[in-house]
Order: structure tokens, then C-alpha cells, then sequence
């Protein structure tokens, strides 16, 4: 070695697996992890565990100890965790490894968070995944900065049990008085994030003191060995007594049948029972529960199982809403107060726009306010503009659709979520509160009725919706059935696709979501010019049937489906504005018959088939189909 | 629900969240008895038809019980296959020690894979607990344009909330066995019947506990031939699962070196 640091890999050195096979059982390993300040011990905690508990075998051990002579130290029982070329380099733990031990109890996973300030993010991923805490405090230091933020995270990441463990304090020289002052110490602290530790227990990991016995210097100590400590924590029970909650994952077709997927995240389901989806409103019963090689039919399902279900009647409803029971389904509103935690390095500004996840629905958010910043060293609150890197705060979101969201303190599986920026996870967050109440809207009524302008128009408006694959001739269609109701002295109008998204839209992509929001404007915008007696012709691709069902379902009475129907092939070669011929070059994403997909309407009003009718025999279908759907027969006078 | 239940739902949560939203998507089939698992949970989660190809990386050096499971089970179990060769050992890095080098060879095929069918998710049967790098994986785990694996940069994941919204050009590993352990793996081979390899049951005191190539993969002293036994055997050992796999053990770092450069 030239430098003395980094010895030179050697063959069969790598420690491989940190521990061996975990050991079976029937239950659950039990998920733990470990936090603390950086230098406290937490991985040599962890290690001391593992070779105590003999999940360790021989040869791992004696590896140990070679790798740890080659850098000069004693056996060093971190190492076993720092497996990672780069740990061993720098000393830190970079990211949350899972590994396995067994008391005479049960199986623990083991999740090593690490306490280096820049690596929070993984110490979140960790801890957000255990069900119990152990927070390691070096007798010597104490409470120190990262202790204060590891523990108010535990807190807002909803880990509710914690054991303290005040490691190193053989080098106080196993004072209890020290040992005293530090446990009040830490009780007072921790009150004041509202955890209540399931225990406080002074040990040595380096001389594994308490770990399973109490060992020859903790005479004094009446408490649990670390240990018992674990063994007394608690599974985390689970909501099946909570309301139904089921986000919708997806929606798989069979045959002619919808199938809707999802995980049930609290409560419980049954064949027979009616459902409600929220947003939107949309009720219907559970007509089975469909499974592929199940070993008997499922009538019921809770909390955790993933499910497919079939429904009694036609739902259509798209990822994102999510099921409940109708007495019990969550609030819809548009705004959050939430409590939030932050990642990213560039901070969280106000006015700041994001995508919140939470359960299956990705939507598009602004920071409305930023309401306080929180310092995790003095638990103070402070108003703020901004939230820094591994800061902590209280926000209010707001929507540009309705959140089916619930407050965490109901629900906290569906009470979360997390914000991404710039296709990352930037943070996670709590919901505090739900506005009171909705604010309502009141529809104002109009003094002149829609029966009044169908008079005096001599027809009544309504929404010709022309649904089809690019160039399948819509726009054409749409534009000579203008001219021709305009000729016949109609009030026409024609919404198109294509303007659209010029000026309304201009903001809109082409990815689902925005489709969908395109969609819904345009639906709005033919409602108002109907009520005002026009009749609209929209043309829009719509390719998905849910969001044609949308479109129905803003327009409300005299909504007319039109499929202007041509197969691929056909539109391709005519192809009028060469955007096939890019798609396929440029191998455009989402482009509606290439790379996303179109539903052939399953009952439209009309279909005009574009393939076998030349314009003129189409167009005389859509205005004879016009002047039956509007026109109202002359009164006698 | 039971530990099996569990993670056979959080399994089946995993395979729908990246059916909605990575296309195209494909599935890594090694032919090995996790990825046997993996294909079972798809059949599931998808109610009995895997809605997207499985890719064998194929370096022509499987041994012959694995081909001939492979083309009876592609078969059987409708599946659609893609099976090209992986680009020659002359592609790789001479540099790698021999084993490595071989396996690097599926390195290079999965590059080329991603490459020629423009694959934006990729569904790979590791599990955290094989090997330590595996570890420290996240079950959506994105790869840049280049495929390589950044340990230190890996977006946080937490409370199941998975981020499916990557930047183009970027591909996605992802891992619905990652909780699950070769226990695990076993005990529900058991319990639902799945077919395997039969290289992985002992003949003449011998079985393969890790299935990979010919001339880099090595059996156990075994005894055990049947699932039951299996188990027991591995309730009581205290090797790793991947003893066998020499590329493993040509160093310190070579598993981690192997990853970094994109390697499952």
C-alpha cells in the first residue's frame, strides 16, 4: 500500500451478504430502523446486534476481522453494514440497507439509516418503511443537531415508537447520574414532539453492554436490555375498522367488461356493496371480486389486498379517484394545509407549481402560502416565504382539480403524500386540515331560459361531439357542416381541437392528465355557447372513453356522441397535417393510433364512417342528423 | 392476510403501478425461480395473460435444462419472448476478471435490448437480500441515458407513494421482489405450485441454489429434493445464496463495479 488508506480489493474480501439467509418463520419480519446523530453508533449498534444474536455466520465474521485489520482497526463492527465500496472509503453510511436478526421472539428487518445531514432523503425512504424506531445518543454528546431533526421526523413520518438508546457509556465511565440527566433530558424533548419513548436504556455497542445482558458495569440499571426494548414494541394495527378507502390504480378491460384495480389502504370491501368514486360522484356495486387462479372465490377483501373488481353497471372512472363507501367517502376539495417536509436543494418557494402524489392520483398543484417554518432545534414556529433543504413547514396547496383527500390525523394511509419537482421527489407531506367546509358555488339563474332561445332560434343548442383518429376528417366535417347550418340559417359554432389548443389550452400537453383537462374545458366552453342557443360542433380526438364520459357528464342534456370513424390505415395515408408521418420519425410519445391508444365509442349517437363515404354522403349524414336532434317543428300558428 | 399474502399484494401493487404508467414495459425473465415468481405474480396481476414481452437475455450459455424450460413455459404460459443474443465476450471490457466479464455479456445485452425496443421499464426479480449492493436498491429505480446505476443520487421512495414521472430518455428498473427473501421465494413456490428449473433439486448430492451461466455457475452439496427440504436446508445454513456465482467474489467491489455499470 502506497498510501496507507485504501487497501487494494482482494479476492473473496467482499462481505457479500451482511447477514445470512434471514431465518423463516411464518410472521412478518418486524421493520425497525435505526437514526441518529452522525459518530453516535448507530451501524456499530447494528452490527454488535447482528453478532450477538448470531445472525452472523463464521466466515462473515472472520472476514470481518480481516477487512478491518487491513485498515488498521479492531474488530469494527460497522463495517459489516458499510458494504458499499464508497461507505468504506469515506466512514458514512450512504443509504438504507435491510438486514435480518432474530431474538426468541421474532424476526426483525433492520433499516440502517445513515446520519450524515446531506443523506436525509435515504434516512426518510428508511424510516418511513419501519414500524418502530431505535434513536442512538452518544452518552458524551447528547442531544445533538441531527438527534433533534431524526426525532422530528420520526414524529411527522408517523412513527409513533421509539426507544432511546444512550450508547457509549462506558465512556463516561457507566455514570448514572449521567445517564440521569440525559434521560430527562431526552423525555422533555421528546414529549414536545408528542412521542412518548417506549424506553430510555443506557448501553455499550462497542463492548456489548445491554444489548442481551446487562454485562458487568450497568449494576444500577433496572430498565430493559435493548432487546427486551424491541421485543416490546407493538405490530402497527391495522385499519380494517377505518372507512374504505381503495385509490384506483387502473382500469383493465375483459371482453366487454371493465375490471378496476387497486389496493384497499383501509377498511374493507364486499361483494354487493355499492361504491362511490370521488371525485366525480359516481356510484355502483360490486358485482365480484376477480381473481386468476385463486383457490376459491373472494367475496371480501381488507386492508393491504390488492383486488380486482367488476362492477353491476358501467363505471367509468379513471386512475386517481378513489372508492369508498357513500356515508364514508372522502371530502373533495381543492385546497390543503399540509405539513410538509423538504428535500430538494432548491428550496420551496410561494407561488411554486408541483405534482402531488397521493394514493394513485398525480395532479398538478401551487404553493399558495407558506405558513411557518418550523425549527426542529427549538420546536419554534416562524413565518417564512421559502422552505430550505431538510427543512420542515406547514403549507397551504392548492389544486387545479379536486383532491379526494382525507386529513392524517382520520386516515393517515390516505391523510400523505409526496411532492415532486422536475421528475423527482422533493418532499412529503401530512395533511393538517381540510377547509371547513367547500366553499359553494351557487349557479345564479338566468332570466331567459334555454326554451326561450330554441324559439326564438327556431332550434335548440346543444354539443355535436365528433370523436376520431387524426385524420379521420373531423376538422373537415366539422367545418363543412358549419357552412351548411350556417346557410340554413342556423346558430352554429365549431369548438376545434386544434384552435383550442392554441389559446385556451395553450398550456396543456398531450400526457393523460392533460388530455383530460383538455377535454373538460372544451366540454365547459360547448356547454356555455349551447346554453346560449348554439349548436356546437366540437372536434376532438378523445381517444378515451372515460374522458368522453366526462365530457358527457359537463354538457349534461343534448350531448351528442359523433365517431367519425376510419381505420389507422386509411388515416395515415391521408395523414392532412403529416403529423403520422412525424409521429413515426420522430417516434413521437402519445400520439393518439401509434403510441397511445383510441376507444372506439361503445354507443355513439352516430357513426359516420369516413373510409366507405365520400365527403359529400358524410356530410349530408351529420346534417340530416342535425336537423332531427335540433330543430324544433314549426308551431302551428 | 399472512406474510405471504402480503407481500404477494404489495408484489401485485408494484407490477399495476409500472403496467400504468412505463411503456413501453418488459419484463426480465433470467429463468431462474425468482423471476419464475415474478411471471406468476404478473399472470395474477394482470388476471391470467402477461401483458407485455419477457426478455431472456440470452448469452447461449445456459445450461440445457434451463433452454428446455424456457421454451416449454414461453409456451404454456402464453408468454411473448424475446430472446436475442447478447453481443459477443470480444464487447466487453477486457479489463473485467473473467467471470465478470462473462456476466457483463448481459450488461450488453440489456442495452441492447433497451436500445432496440425502446423500453421505459424494465422488471428485474432482485431481492435485498441476495447480495449487499442489492440492498440498497429502491423498487422504482431509474437508470440515465448511459444505464449506469447511481448509488449515491437515487431519489428518495417512501410510504409506497412511487414516483412514475422520470425525464425522457431515462429507463426504469423495477423490483417487485425486492422485500421478498429466497424463503419467501420458496415457501410460495410451494404454496402455489409454480414450476421451476428442475437443476434446482438435488441429484447425486448435488444442486444448484443460484442459476447462471455454464462455466462461472457452481452447484451445493445438497440432499435436498423437494421444496420441504429446500427449506429446511436453508432454515439451517449459513451460506450465501450466491456462493455459487463467481463473478460475485472476484473482489472486494466486483458485484458493485458490476452494477454500477448497469448490471441487474
Amino acid at each position: 500500500m502506497t498510501d496507507g488508506l485504501i487497501p487494494p480489493p482482494h479476492p473473496g474480501d467482499m462481505p457479500g451478504e451482511p447477514a445470512g439467509a434471514p431465518p423463516g418463520g411464518t410472521a412478518r419480519a418486524f421493520p425497525i430502523v435505526v437514526v441518529g446523530h452522525v459518530d453516535h453508533g448507530k451501524s456499530t449498534l447494528i452490527g454488535r446486534l447482528l453478532h450477538d444474536t448470531g445472525a452472523l455466520p463464521a466466515e462473515r465474521i472472520a472476514q470481518l476481522r480481516a477487512i478491518s485489520a487491513r485498515r488498521g482497526l479492531d474488530l469494527e463492527y460497522s463495517f459489516l453494514l458499510d458494504s458499499l465500496q464508497v461507505e468504506r472509503d469515506q466512514g458514512i453510511t450512504v443509504d438504507a440497507a435491510q438486514i435480518w436478526f432474530s431474538t426468541a421472539l421474532r424476526r426483525y428487518a433492520i433499516i440502517d439509516a445513515p446520519g450524515h445531514a446531506e443523506f436525509l432523503r435515504n434516512m426518510v425512504t428508511g424510516a418511513a418503511a419501519a414500524e418502530a424506531a431505535v434513536l442512538v445518543v452518544d452518552a458524551r454528546a447528547g442531544i445533538c443537531e441531527q438527534t433533534r431533526r431524526h426525532g422530528y421526523l420520526l414524529s411527522l413520518l408517523g412513527l409513533r415508537q421509539v426507544a432511546v438508546a444512550v450508547n457509549k457509556i462506558d465512556l463516561v465511565g457507566h455514570d448514572a447520574a449521567r445517564f440521569a440527566a440525559l434521560e430527562a433530558e431526552l423525555r422533555g424533548w421528546l414529549a414536545g414532539l408528542g412521542l412518548a419513548p417506549t424506553a430510555i436504556l443506557p448501553l455499550s455497542a462497542r463492548h456489548g453492554d445491554n444489548l442481551l445482558a446487562r454485562g458487568p458495569h450497568l449494576g444500577w440499571y433496572q430498565g430493559p436490555t435493548l432487546v427486551e426494548a424491541l421485543d416490546a414494541f407493538r405490530p402497527r394495527e391495522a385499519a380494517a375498522e377505518a372507512p374504505l378507502r381503495l385509490p384506483v390504480q387502473d382500469v383493465y378491460r375483459q371482453g366487454e367488461q371493465r375490471i378496476i384495480v387497486g389496493r384497499v389502504e383501509s377498511g374493507r370491501l364486499a361483494v354487493g356493496e355499492r361504491l362511490r368514486f370521488t371525485p366525480g360522484g359516481q356510484e355502483a356495486r360490486i358485482a365480484a371480486i376477480e381473481v386468476w387462479n385463486g383457490r376459491q372465490p373472494r367475496l371480501s377483501a381488507g386492508t393491504g389486498e390488492s383486488v380486482a373488481l367488476r362492477f353491476a353497471e358501467d363505471v367509468f372512472v379513471e386512475r386517481g379517484v378513489v372508492a369508498a363507501h357513500p356515508a364514508t367517502a372522502p371530502r373533495e376539495s381543492h385546497v390543503a394545509t399540509v405539513q410538509l417536509f423538504w428535500l430538494d436543494r432548491e428550496p420551496l418557494r410561494e407561488g411554486d407549481r408541483l405534482s402531488l402524489r397521493h394514493g394513485t392520483s398525480e395532479q398538478r398543484v401551487t404553493v399558495e402560502a407558506i405558513e411557518a417554518v418550523i425549527d426542529v432545534q427549538t420546536l419554534t414556529a416562524s413565518s417564512a416565504t421559502f422552505l430550505p433543504q431538510n427543512g420542515v413547514g406547514r403549507a397551504r396547496l392548492r389544486a387545479r382539480r379536486p383532491l379526494a383527500i382525507d386529513s392524517y390525523a382520520d386516515s393517515p394511509r390516505t391523510g400523505r403524500g409526496v411532492l415532486v419537482r422536475g421528475h423527482r421527489v422533493a418532499g412529503g407531506f401530512i395533511v393538517e386540515a381540510l377547509p371547513e367546509q367547500a366553499l359553494e358555488l351557487t349557479a345564479v339563474d338566468a332570466p331567459v331560459t334555454r326554451a326561450e332561445r330554441a324559439r326564438a332560434n327556431a332550434h335548440r343548442g346543444g354539443v355535436l361531439w365528433l370523436t376520431g383518429l387524426p385524420g379521420s376528417g373531423k376538422s373537415t366535417l366539422a367545418m363543412r357542416l358549419l357552412r351548411a347550418l350556417t346557410d340554413q340559417g342556423r346558430q352554429a359554432y365549431v369548438l376545434d381541437g386544434d384552435n383550442i389548443r392554441q389559446g385556451l389550452n395553450r398550456d396543456l400537453g398531450f400526457r393523460e392528465e392533460d388530455r383530460r383537462e383538455n377535454t373538460r374545458r372544451t366540454a365547459e366552453v360547448a356547454r356555455l355557447l349551447a346554453d346560449a342557443g348554439l349548436i356546437v360542433i366540437v372536434a376532438l380526438i378523445s381517444p378515451l372513453a372515460s374522458h368522453r364520459a366526462l365530457a358527457r357528464q359537463v354538457v349534461g342534456e343534448d350531448f351528442h356522441e359523433v365517431h367519425v370513424k376510419a381505420d389507422l390505415a386509411t388515416c395515415e395515408a391521408r395523414d392532412p397535417k403529416g403529423l403520422y408521418r412525424k409521429a413515426r420519425r420522430d417516434q413521437l410519445a402519445d400520439f393518439t393510433g401509434i403510441s397511445a391508444p383510441y376507444e372506439v365509442p361503445a354507443a355513439p349517437a352516430l357513426v359516420v364512417d369516413t373510409a366507405a363515404l365520400n365527403v359529400e354522403e358524410a356530410l349530408a349524414a351529420l346534417v340530416r342528423y342535425s336537423h332531427d336532434a335540433f330543430v324544433v317543428p314549426d308551431e302551428p300558428r | 392476510m399472512d406474510d405471504l399474502d402480503q407481500l404477494e399484494a404489495e408484489s401485485l401493487y408494484i407490477l399495476r403501478e409500472a403496467y400504468s404508467r412505463l411503456r413501453p414495459l418488459a419484463m426480465l425473465w433470467s429463468l431462474g425461480k425468482d423471476s419464475n415468481v415474478m411471471i406468476w405474480l404478473a399472470r395474477k396481476a394482470f388476471l391470467g395473460r402477461v401483458p407485455f414481452p419477457v426478455v431472456h437475455l440470452d448469452t447461449g450459455l445456459e445450461f440445457p435444462e434451463v433452454y428446455e424450460f424456457r421454451d416449454r413455459y414461453a409456451r404454456e404460459w402464453g408468454l411473448t419472448l424475446i430472446d436475442d443474443p447478447c453481443p459477443p465476450i470480444e464487447a466487453v471490457d477486457p479489463a473485467l476478471p473473467p467471470a465478470s466479464r462473462l456476466a457483463a455479456r448481459k450488461t450488453h445485452g440489456l442495452q441492447q435490448a433497451v436500445t432496440r425496443y425502446g423500453f421505459n421499464g424494465l422488471i428485474a426479480g432482485i431481492r435485498r437480500d441476495e447480495q449487499a449492493t442489492r440492498a440498497k436498491e429502491r423498487v422504482f429505480s431509474p437508470r440515465g441515458e448511459d444505464n449506469a446505476w447511481d448509488v449515491r443520487e437515487q431519489p428518495p421512495e417512501f410510504w409506497d407513494l412511487f414516483n412514475l414521472d422520470f425525464p425522457p430518455g431515462t429507463h426504469v428498473r423495477v423490483h417487485p421482489l425486492l422485500h421478498w427473501t429466497e424463503i419467501d421465494v420458496w415457501r410460495y413456490i410451494e404454496r402455489e405450485n409454480i414450476p421451476v428449473c428442475p437443476l434446482y433439486f438435488a441429484r447425486q448430492g448435488q444442486r444448484y441454489r443460484s442459476l447462471g451461466e455454464i462455466g462461472i455457475t457452481f452447484p451445493i452439496a445438497s440432499e435436498a429434493s423437494d421444496i420441504p427440504a429446500i427449506l429446511a436446508e436453508l432454515r439451517a445454513t449459513r451460506a450465501p445464496e450466491r456462493a455459487g456465482r463467481a463473478m460475485d467474489h472476484e473482489g472486494e467491489d466486483a458485484f458493485e463495479r458490476l452494477r454500477s455499470g448497469g448490471y441487474l
